[in-house]
């Protein structure tokens, strides 16, 4: 049976399913600690992946606290199900759902965005003027894509003259598919790649450049298509073993790369990308083209000086504890998702390993305790190399490879299995823990 | 997934089929297997010529599973990439022979009556 297989699970996790189910039923939802009564009043920013996760966790674990989510978005986007969009394997439906009907009862969501926030007076303004004063809040807002700082660039082109954004949403990864696959109709020059600043999921470029390829090769027109890649500087992949691998694969695939190309503008009418290089701007003409802006924090983040005053200057990213992620300067401020500054793991994955974290070091603050749970850098990437086949690249801070399952699924190795997991399981995953149960 | 429980499981499967498709799959293959162990009590024998048609339609229950997952799942047989891939498909073959030979005994059972034996 595949099921239990797809689960992207600890090592010690699958083999204790191995050993006895019976075990494992013990250990069930029965066994979740006791609540905890409190008064506090923690605000959460953001209801992505992160924030409501949080927001199911602590209003399972707290009784009494007054737990209140902040975000103007109507609907939550399964941000992993794009890729999936763009290559025209789901609808842009897919990818979207209610965000009110993943926040749990007894959780008050503000459907506004934050205007201003305060540490140090410890309040939350929102757009429509109301002020939010918190114990604790959680930051979770993720990140803003930064389609200005590509200039010549605009949403609207999305869909027509050869250009493609999935990272834009739903909608934009379906138009981004129609350009997709009339480019792998008539041929061309394709051009892909990603900016230079940290990003979610640096494997989506990859992916997208592999698919682009395939759906070519399938519909017999690889020998019409000419695919490069444009790295942001010389590597393909932050993890070195990894960047290896898919040069390799690349190789095979005759797919070119560029490296220390980073695209800064685009001349829709001419078909035409500029790109800088350490030798000066360099500039390629293209049927079809796939834009991953700069992502940097939302203004409102970066003014509320919660951002490191030393790194990643230009993007604002929060200064965490990269363990802990609790704010190294203000203790009662912790860092979810994308929004936190710690080196790696802008992905859905690193969000599913964040959150029992932050939830074990605010619950234990709250009973009088210190938190012990620490984040190790996890994070996890189903490479797609072609529809049907996937490589499953488990990592952390150390650039370590971190297999779920291993001896058994083989990171490096492009595998159904892996694939299986991406297109099956990695869903109904991510929606249990957004309702807290994963 | 920190820690794989048993609720995990049901919840991620609950996804997946959503909650009540799942249950309703849950309850059908009870109610099979339930089915099954009555004819075997009700009969008080195995019967060797309905255990014989079962066995001989184990292939089509093999081959159905086998398609419906490949056609749910975007894939063909030629993305087999490891041997854990083709431990899956077996594993997913298998699932199906037995469950279809299951289901084939149970209805030839309940259509023809303890006799035919």
């Amino acid at each position: 049976m595949a099921r239990p297989l797809t689960l992207n699970a600890s090592r010690r996790a699958f083999l204790g399913l191995a050993a006895g189910g019976a075990a494992l039923a013990a250990s069930g939802r029965g066994a979740r600690a006791e609540r905890l009564r409190t008064s506090a009043r923690i605000v959460i920013l953001g209801a992505g992946a992160g924030g409501t996760a949080m927001a199911n966790r602590l209003a399972n674990r707290l009784e009494g606290a007054t737990i209140t989510v902040v975000d103007a978005r109507q609907q939550h986007w399964y941000q992993p199900g794009f890729t999936l969009i763009a290559a025209g394997l789901k609808p842009a439906g897919y990818a979207v759902s209610p965000t009110a009907g993943w926040l749990p009862r007894g959780v008050e969501w503000v459907p506004e965005h934050a205007a201003g926030l305060d540490p140090v007076a410890q309040t939350v303004t929102t757009t429509g003027g109301r002020v939010l004063a918190y114990d604790y809040l959680i930051v979770a807002t993720g990140l803003t894509l930064d389609w200005d700082a590509i200039e010549g660039f605009s949403l609207d082109l999305v869909g027509r003259d050869g250009v493609s954004a999935h990272y834009a949403g739903p909608e934009y990864a379906e138009l981004s598919w129609r350009e997709l696959d009339r480019f792998t109709d008539r041929g061309g020059v394709g051009l892909f790649g990603r900016p230079a600043t940290e990003m979610k999921c640096a494997g989506a470029p990859l992916k997208i450049t592999f698919l682009a390829e395939d759906i070519a090769r399938r519909k017999g027109n690889r020998d019409r298509v000419q695919l490069t890649y444009n790295a942001q500087n010389q590597t393909l992949f932050g993890v070195p073993i990894v960047h290896h691998r898919v040069r390799q694969l690349f190789d095979e695939r005759g797919i070119a790369v560029r490296h220390d190309h980073v695209l800064k503008a685009i001349d829709p009418q001419r078909r035409e990308a500029t790109y800088a290089t350490p030798e000066g701007d360099v500039t390629t003409a293209y049927d079809f083209i796939n834009v991953i802006p700069p992502q940097r924090a939302p203004q409102v983040i970066r003014d509320s000086g919660l951002s490191w005053g030393d790194r990643w200057l230009d993007q604002g990213w929060i200064e965490v504890d990269r363990q802990t992620l609790r704010h190294l300067r203000y203790p009662n401020i912790f860092g979810l998702g994308d929004i936190a500054g710690v080196p790696k793991g802008k992905t859905a994955a690193s969000v599913k390993w964040h959150q029992p974290v932050v939830e074990d070091h605010l619950v234990s603050e709250l009973a009088g305790r210190e938190g012990t749970a620490t984040f190790n850098g996890y994070t996890s990437c189903p490479m797609i190399t072609r529809i049907g086949r996937a490589m499953l690249i488990e990592f952390d801070y150390n650039d370590n490879l971190t297999p779920s399952f291993p001896g058994i699924i083989a990171p490096l190795e492009e595998l159904w299995i892996s694939w299986l997991m991406k297109e099956v399981a990695l869903k109904p995953t991510y929606n249990a823990m957004l309702r807290g149960l994963a | 997934m920190k820690d794989l429980t048993f609720a995990t499981l049901i919840a991620v499967w609950e996804e997946m089929f959503g909650q009540g498709v799942f249950w309703a799959l849950v309850a059908l293959a009870a109610l099979i297997t339930g089915l099954y162990l009555y004819v075997l009590i009700r009969d008080r024998a195995m019967s060797m010529r309905k255990f014989l048609w079962a066995q001989l339609s184990m292939p089509v229950g093999a081959i159905g599973a086998v398609w419906f997952v490949l056609a749910v799942t975007s894939s063909q047989l030629s993305d087999m990439g490891g041997p854990i891939d083709w431990l899956v498909l077996g594993g997913i073959a298998a699932v199906g022979a037995v469950g279809f030979a299951i289901l084939v005994y149970v209805v030839q059972s309940l259509v023809r009556g303890p006799r035919d034996g």
